[in-house]
């Protein structure tokens, strides 16, 4: 009995695997052309292509920390905030994001002092 | 081949195949930090005049005056309206003659400036909430924004430890440099300004915001008053700049894959 699960269990994960990996690739086309139009300072096109890869795949760390970006270019302050957020706690390990986020914390912080003022 | 040696070019296959996936893209990116104060109901831009004080080396009245109108010219798109520069302090000594019903106070020529501290400046800031004042000034000129403020240029002399990087050559004849706390004398400029905004159709104060910065020098260095205070003014102006316009911060950013 318990063989045939863990059988079972084996198939299911196989069979699902060639999904998410198609659903990275469909996320990854998107988040490579919203780099091109990133590169051409078209912000806004470059902003709909991060948001389509994360609806594609939500647990995709590099999309949300280039949306990030893309908000903080168009003064998007607290969503850029939560994009990259959402970057660190699905990659924590990776620096880029952090100096991504380091960078942005500077300017947004003196936003928000401003706004409190 | 051992389990060691295996499970070592296993982390060194996957090390290069991660490195492989990895693909980032440093981008330059211009982050907009938006403007203090809506100025969209204005065409036209009025500074106006400051009260002034502290060193008589410069007249920080003309000088700030003439300072903020090229730069609101070059990076706002608001009108400079060229106009002379108010002597708010001979305003404000006017009134208090006329207040007292004596004669207004006349001109004593010496080579003290009336406003030497904060304090002095503090009876003389009051004209900034006199709304009537304004509001005639702004009528005069069809309602513009009117800048206006205080700015005190002050010397200043500190004595204190310092740090400096002192030159020496290593055994194998390269320079090489050490850290040497001394005791020194400093003498410099403060410059503590306050930008006042006003809306000249009511008279009424919009924003205001204050600033201090110091630059101080070896004492044996001689410095000329003017250029310490564009140094100063120098740092400065983004903070001001950036209440009548949005301003962007340079930057780069990585764009990963």
């Amino acid at each position: 009995m318990k063989t045939k699960l863990w059988l079972v269990a084996a198939l299911v994960a196989l069979m699902s695997a060639p999904a998410l990996a198609d659903r990275r690739s469909d996320a990854k086309a998107q988040v490579d052309f919203g780099i091109r139009v990133a590169q051409k300072s078209l912000w806004k096109e470059a902003v709909y292509r991060f948001e389509k890869a994360i609806e594609i795949d939500k647990t995709y760390g590099g999309a949300w920390n280039n949306l990030g970006i893309a908000y903080e270019q168009l003064g998007r302050f607290d969503e850029a905030r939560k994009a990259y957020e959402t970057a660190m706690e699905l990659e924590p390990n990776n620096t880029f994001i952090r100096n991504n986020y380091d960078l942005f914390r500077e300017i947004y912080d003196r936003q928000g002092r401003r706004r409190n003022r | 081949m051992t389990v060691r040696a295996v499970a070592a070019i296993g982390s060194v296959v996957a090390a290069l195949a991660s490195a492989g996936c990895l693909s980032f893209y440093e981008i330059a990116v211009e982050t907009p930090i938006q403007a203090k104060l809506d100025v969209s109901p204005f065409q036209r831009v009025l500074v106006a005049g400051f009260l002034a004080g502290g060193s008589n080396n410069i007249d920080p009245n003309t000088e700030t005056a003439r300072l903020l109108r090229s730069q609101l010219r070059t990076k706002s798109e608001l009108k400079v309206i060229d106009a002379d520069v108010l002597a708010l302090v001979d305003e404000v000594d006017r009134r208090r003659g006329a207040g007292s019903g004596s004669a207004p106070q006349v001109e004593t020529p010496s080579d003290e400036p009336k406003i030497k501290n904060e304090k002095d400046l503090e009876e003389y800031e009051k004209i900034f909430a006199d709304v009537e004042f304004w509001k005639k000034i702004g009528e005069e000129y069809q309602g513009p924004l009117i800048v206006t403020g205080s700015v005190l240029f002050t010397e200043v002399a500190k004595s204190g430890m310092v740090s400096r990087a002192q030159p020496f050559i290593d055994d194998r004849g390269i320079t090489r440099y050490v850290e040497q706390r001394q005791f020194s004398n400093m003498k410099g400029f403060a410059l503590a300004p306050k930008f006042v905004f006003i809306d000249g159709r009511t008279g009424a104060q919009l924003y205001s915001e204050s600033f201090h910065e110091e630059a101080l020098y070896q004492d044996n260095q001689n410095t000329p008053a003017l250029s310490s205070y564009f140094e100063l003014m120098d740092k400065l102006l983004p903070g001001f700049l950036n209440t009548l316009s949005t301003q962007k911060i340079k930057g780069t950013r990585i764009l990963l894959k």
